[in-house]
């Protein structure tokens, strides 16, 4: 199968999926993002990798946590940032996603940083620009947020060290979630062996235990022994029909409160991708206890994110 | 290889010249991979109490446009406030001076030392930026389009090696 983020020699060209990328190229990221991490505790917090390129950050669809940390992690490696806000920009007067792209390598954009609410978004941005520019994937639909995930790993990797013994829990709206996935498939590359998606009925992909995951439709028997636990973002905005009652209804049966904490391991990690919706799918005790490791996710994910960028201009 | 000094002979060279010479809050920072372990010599010869520092010097080179990110970069260490104080930066072989130029380049992202002075175990000349070493083990004459490095063979024993052209020193046990 031919996997459209490498060139011909085996290197990064593109980042879009975790799904499909190699074990090496996954733990070269993750150990490039941990010297990234000592570039950004000291007294000049950048390095000159990028200088002269130009990223683009092309956020077709809200946020402000991914955009903000790619654009600090561009500013970081000293490359130059352009953040386009696209709902005021020509697409909202109707100018097609390819021909922006156009205009902006017009402009010679190295690199794009796209998230899109419509999957394969960012897929058919890289075959469009090929070699001549670097896409990264940040969010596209339902389908992958790759940094979002391989940030998660690193996280999970810090905690936690060897990967090997792990049981780690998704919980939540695994449905809509582009980060369940994309941690999925790193957990699974790396060799977790045991990855449990925790989530009503309704709220689960079909087929998903094809990915190499157990689905437990309770709460308190997926978090039991785990030494992760990954609560998602209750995803609103995209639901469409009733998939569920109310999010009091999900928070009583799926929220993390500290008692169903307990059920994990003593020293278990409580992690989320932000943004969090307190009191639905986890308690503030939680979210601001001693086993959350939710602000660090943040502080990674810039280091990541300069591994990523790194990593692509150098191939 | 014939023709080539014994590297611990040099070493010990390297550590005569530098003894008395340095102050006594003065650093040792070796660059990864040969230098740091030259520094690490260094650093228990001179007794210095400064803990040593390490710099991996990838995301400074100057050809990272052409040649990509080295594979396992490692974090740079540098355990002590650069800022007023005397530095002095190891490399086992000194040749275009360009690695020194980037290691001074990442220094100065630490703060603003006082004085930065540099010691080579061998100086094989062909500089292209105005650098020179303060402390050096000796000057090797190599042939060019060959390579000379730092070997560190069984019990931490030093070897110099010549060897063709290529990116990556070997593991250390292929």
């Amino acid at each position: 199968m031919i996997n459209p983020q490498l060139n011909e020699r085996g290197e990064l060209q593109h980042l879009l999926t975790v799904e499909g990328l190699p074990r090496e190229v996954i733990l070269n990221i993750l150990d490039t993002a941990q010297s990234f991490i000592s570039v950004t505790e000291r007294e000049v917090k950048k390095v000159p990798l990028l200088r002269g390129k130009s990223v683009f950050n092309l956020f077709f669809e809200n946020s402000t946590r991914t955009r903000t940390t790619f654009e600090i992690a561009a500013k970081r490696l000293s490359a130059d940032v352009i953040n386009l806000n696209i709902p005021t920009s020509s697409a909202s007067k109707g100018e097609s996603l390819l021909d922006t792209i156009d205009n902006l390598s017009a402009m010679h954009a190295d690199m794009f940083v796209v998230r899109h609410a419509q999957s394969g978004a960012a897929h058919l941005i890289a075959k469009h620009v090929g070699a001549q520019a670097h896409v990264i994937n940040a969010g596209d639909g339902r389908h992958a947020h790759p940094t979002q995930g391989l940030l998660d790993i690193y996280t999970i990797r810090h905690y936690k060290q060897d990967l090997s013994r792990l049981t780690v829990a998704i919980v939540g709206d695994v449905l809509h979630s582009r980060v369940a996935r994309s941690l999925i498939h790193a957990l699974t590359t790396l060799g977790a062996p045991e990855v449990r998606v925790v989530g009503p009925k309704t709220l689960m992909p079909a087929g998903v235990e094809q990915l190499g995951v157990r689905v437990c439709h309770d709460m308190r028997e997926g978090i039991r022994d785990c030494d992760v636990i990954v609560t998602l973002r209750l995803q609103n905005e995209r639901m469409r029909g009733a998939l569920l009652p109310s999010p009091q209804e999900f928070s009583k049966a799926y929220g993390l409160t500290s008692e169903r904490l307990a059920l994990a391991k003593p020293d278990a990690i409580v992690m989320h991708p932000g943004p969090m919706n307190r009191g639905v799918e986890i308690d503030s005790s939680v979210a601001d206890g001693r086993q959350s490791v939710i602000l660090p996710q943040v502080t990674f994910g810039i280091a990541v994110r300069m591994a990523v960028m790194a990593i692509l201009a150098g191939g | 290889m014939s023709g080539l000094p014994d590297a611990e002979a040099l070493c010990t060279a390297l550590i005569g010249q530098m003894q008395g010479r340095l102050p006594s809050d003065a650093a040792i920072v070796g660059i990864v991979t040969g230098g740091a372990w030259l520094a690490e010599r260094l650093h228990a010869a001179l007794g210095l109490a400064t803990p040593m520092g390490r710099l991996d010097i990838s995301f400074y080179r100057d050809d990272f446009g052409k040649k990509g990110l080295h594979h396992q970069v490692k974090p740079s260490q540098i355990p002590f406030e650069v800022q007023d104080r005397h530095v002095v930066l190891v490399d086992d072989v000194l040749y275009t001076g360009r690695t020194v130029r980037a290691a001074m380049n990442e220094l100065f992202d630490y703060g603003r030392p006082a004085k930065i002075e540099l010691a080579v175990l061998a100086d094989r000349g062909g500089r292209e930026l105005p650098i020179a070493a303060q402390y050096c083990g000796a000057s090797v004459s190599v042939p060019g389009g060959q390579i000379l490095v730092l070997e560190r063979g069984d019990a931490g024993r030093f070897n110099l090696q010549l060897s063709d052209k290529r990116r990556e020193r070997k593991p250390a046990n292929p």
